[in-house]
């Protein structure tokens, strides 16, 4: 981030010139950020294409008679920050989603949410809104109240048009939004002949939480409280990530003790969810023992991180500024025998898990991601990961403590379920490294560096690499230190794009394994 | 008397089911490293269930509603003419292995039915499923059971327990193919791992299970304990044709508390077998439960034909 005219940039720009592309170009928090016609906005994403860039995250919001548009690209070694403004009377802009498929949800969203017309989508069905507010009320938009309208239940969506598929024997599946097992709402439609799944539709927002909204208005610390609570199993990564953005708005510096603290509650999240998943994969394909074990593996992980920093899943413990919980030095040495412990433990069982043929023959080539459809939708974290998507922010675009410490990224092309196990596993035993080196190069100092409005500016764009991958937090602040405008995108708005394309000729039993290896948070999406 | 015993025995073999299933699973839990319910949690699930009412659905027709008892009764029925601790009962003259396997057949015919009956995707897809394994189970089991027949020369099973007590403790290939060919389609039919996973709750995975989605209340009672009487069923089969030491062959008292000591030692070690064959083998794809059953009508042929060639020259 910190090169703000490197060669993509600069190629970037030179492409965008001779398309005869009005940029005006500014750098805000060392992010660059181009301003651009919305009628330029569909020809700059063919140009991006070209250049390689993904499509990592896109919002908009309201200004004074106007709707700003933003869209986030990413390179290898870089972010570009894309805005464009709207007029409020009848906001309209291109869609980029015939380019990038990755952006189809999330300018529904914002169609649904602020009411801004994304031309020629190719998807024009309603997403995040279901049936919810009247035919003119936007919930995203200022004049709605916060408090939203007193119509308690949303009427079924009876006449959501899903993809259909014809022909002898082709049959639909259709599961959920309630699932048996103590799982988050979601409705996946299948349409099978036999066994075997020849498309998969997923009806999500279920789990609108109006987060975007219940930011409005909000002090940074209730903010963080209110990202905390995005979803649970990436409350350390989702309140990283707002911290961030609001110390990026008001160009607040945290103490190097306590960067160093927020990274070893990331990294024990990071820990505990992917001991979990490991079991849980393995759970899937009937062999409990497995889950079991791992079960117990995370759960000894978390109560020490409950005796340590008092909180099991670490919820709450960062805050604007810094954090609220110190490491010890008696609770250091804790921490670096517990990893040892694990080290261990893992030792013992994964050869187990390597060693057993029935679990292979289950894992092996089940829920197949190609590299070049990874590229497609911009897959992050472990599931881009096990589909070569070479890429992490703490590695790539380190923030503090990373800066400081060595990343191993653990990469795979195989992209099948087994891949994507082998890589949680690798990144539990890089994690552990980073521990190891963050425990012992804690340095002294303040855990909180005092919070003062931001001046200079007033927002903020972060990225955090939490457990799912990286997440791209926004952060606007009204004058008065209140936030005005808060956006989260959480990698898996990937992770259940890839998902539909990873179910693709595997036979319906197979899905949930697909579906555990890929593990999207429903709530940290739906928002 | 002889009726009256043979009354009591079935009712036995009903009581001791559950028992059964709490003891497989305590095992299961003992390999996994947790703590292990009580052995008679199954009998409080089941009086849990009769407790509770159950919830039809609007879609669904009698045949729904009728199934349950249908299956349980089949099952029962099924489990009368097995010698469970005394060969030469009365029912011994039906204790025909044909008719357990139509029996058990007729079983899953309504259970199947049932599964569609209600119309919903899981009960279709389980039935679908179902059918397709019994397809290849049901040939594999019959060529298993010819061989023990083709031994003992009749196709009663209190006649062939009663060959192969008489014949004594010997070594014939064509019984230890046909207890493996019967092992493995009774790991298929009773839905255990590596076939089917009865611990799931994942609806797209599941056979039996996805079958049964729909019922609740006294009809899943019904439908749960005809699952456990099968799985008893299946390991009485194993332990007493292959080894019937034990069992009682004179109706008197001593004999018969000998006999029942027997086959609960019996049921207790492959219980144990099977909880640790469960622990080390994650469940197939489903396309595999094919070569699986295959492979027991293939093990059941080569024991038919070891039969010919070895044992029946002499």
């Amino acid at each position: 981030m910190s090169e703000i005219h490197s060669n993509w940039q600069l190629a970037l720009q030179l492409a965008i010139e001779a398309e005869a592309i009005q940029v005006d170009s500014s750098v805000a928090n060392n992010l660059t950020q181009w301003t651009i016609a919305a009628d330029d906005w569909l020809r700059f994403a063919a140009i991006a294409q070209q250049h390689h860039l993904r499509w990592a995250a896109g919002w908009a919001e309201q200004g004074a008679n106007t709707f700003l548009v933003n869209a986030c690209f990413a390179h290898q070694e870089g972010y570009l920050w894309l805005c464009t403004e709207l007029n409020a009377a009848k906001p309209a802009l291109p869609s980029q989603a015939t380019i990038y498929p990755a952006a189809s949800r999330s300018e529904r969203h914002t169609q649904d949410m602020f009411g801004i017309h994304f031309i020629d989508h190719p998807d024009p069905r309603k997403w995040t809104r279901h049936c919810a507010w009247q035919r003119h009320e936007y919930p995203l938009r200022k004049e709605f109240p916060i408090q939203g309208t007193p119509e308690a239940i949303t009427p079924p969506n009876m006449d959501y048009q899903f993809v259909k598929a014809r022909g002898a024997g082709v049959y639909e599946i259709p599961v959920g939004p309630i699932h048996a097992g103590i799982i988050e709402p979601g409705h996946f439609r299948f349409q099978a002949v036999g066994e075997t799944i020849l498309n998969l539709e997923e009806r999500l927002a279920y789990v609108h939480k109006g987060i975007e909204k219940l930011a409005e208005g909000r002090t940074p610390d209730e903010l963080v409280r209110l990202a905390a609570r995005i979803s649970g199993d990436s409350t350390v990564a989702h309140s990283w990530a707002a911290c961030r953005a609001m110390e990026q708005a008001g160009g607040i510096t945290i103490p190097e003790r306590a960067a160093f603290v927020r990274g070893i509650l990331c990294e024990r999240e990071r820990i505990a969810n992917h001991l979990g998943d490991i079991g849980a994969i393995c759970n899937d394909v009937g062999f409990a023992f497995a889950q079991m074990q791992f079960s117990r593996l995370r759960e000894q992980w978390q109560r020490t991180s409950a005796n340590v920093f008092g909180h099991r899943l670490l919820m709450d413990r960062i805050v604007p500024g810094g954090v609220s919980v110190d490491v010890s030095v008696e609770n250091g040495t804790l921490l670096t025998q517990e990893i040892n412990a694990l080290r261990k433990a893992l030792n013992e069982l994964i050869p187990a898990l390597d060693l057993n043929s029935s679990l292979e023959d289950r894992l092996f080539t089940s829920g197949y991601l190609s590299p070049s459809t990874a590229t497609i939708y911009g897959v992050l974290g472990y599931v881009g990961r096990a589909s070569g998507q070479d890429f992490d922010v703490r590695r790539d675009m380190p923030y503090a403590p990373y800066d400081q410490l060595s990343v191993n990224v653990a990469v795979e092309e195989q992209g099948d379920v087994a891949s994507r196990v082998w890589i949680r596993v690798k990144e539990v035993f890089a994690s552990l490294k980073l521990l190891a080196q963050m425990l012992s190069q804690l340095p002294e100092g303040e855990l909180v560096t005092a919070w003062h409005k931001p001046e200079e500016y007033n927002e903020g764009l972060a990225m955090i690499e939490g457990w799912r991958g990286e997440i791209v937090t926004y952060v606007r602040f009204t004058s008065d230190n209140k936030i005005s405008r808060f956006y989260t995108r959480d990698p898996s708005h990937f992770g259940f794009l890839a998902l539909e394309k990873i179910v693709l000729n595997n036979i319906v039993p197979d899905f949930p394994v697909c579906n555990k290896s890929v593990n999207p948070s429903y709530s940290a999406n739906d928002l | 008397m002889s009726i009256l015993l043979a009354m009591i025995q079935t009712l036995l073999f009903i009581a001791l089911a559950p028992l059964l299933a709490g003891w497989l699973k305590g095992c299961k839990c003992h390999l996994q490293n947790r703590k292990a319910p009580s052995l008679l949690q199954p009998y409080q699930d089941l009086l849990k269930l009769t407790h509770k009412q159950p919830v039809v659905s609007k879609d669904a027709s009698w045949l729904f509603i009728i199934a349950p008892y249908i299956i349980f009764s089949a099952t029962v029925i099924a489990i009368s003419v097995i010698p469970l601790i005394a060969v030469d009962l009365p029912t011994a003259a039906s204790a025909d292995v044909i008719v357990l396997v139509g029996f058990l057949a007729f079983a899953r015919f309504f259970l199947a039915l049932a599964g569609l009956d209600v119309g919903t995707a899981f009960g279709g897809m389980g039935s679908s499923r179902e059918m397709t394994i019994s397809t290849m189970a049901e040939p594999a089991m019959l060529m298993a059971v010819f061989t023990l027949t083709m031994t003992a020369s009749t196709t009663n099973l209190s006649l062939a327990i009663g060959h192969v007590l008489a014949e004594g403790l010997e070594l014939r290939p064509s019984f230890i193919f046909a207890l493996f060919a019967l092992i493995l389609v009774a790991v298929a039919e009773t839905g255990r791992i590596p076939v089917d996973n009865p611990a799931t709750h994942l609806e797209l995975t599941m056979i039996h299970e996805a079958m049964i989605l729909e019922y609740s209340g006294r009809h899943l009672a019904l439908i749960e304990w005809a699952s456990q009487l099968k799985l008893m069923l299946y390991g009485v089969l194993i332990a007493n044709i292959f080894f019937p030491w034990g069992i009682a062959q004179t109706l008197s008292l001593p004999a018969l508390g000998y006999g029942l000591l027997a086959i609960l030692g019996k049921l207790a070690i492959l219980a144990l077998v099977l909880a640790i064959s469960e622990t080390l083998l994650a469940k197939m794809r489903l396309f595999r439960v094919q070569e699986f059953l295959s492979f027991a009508y293939l093990l059941g042929l080569l024991g038919m034909l070891s039969h010919i060639i070895l044992e029946a020259a002499r």
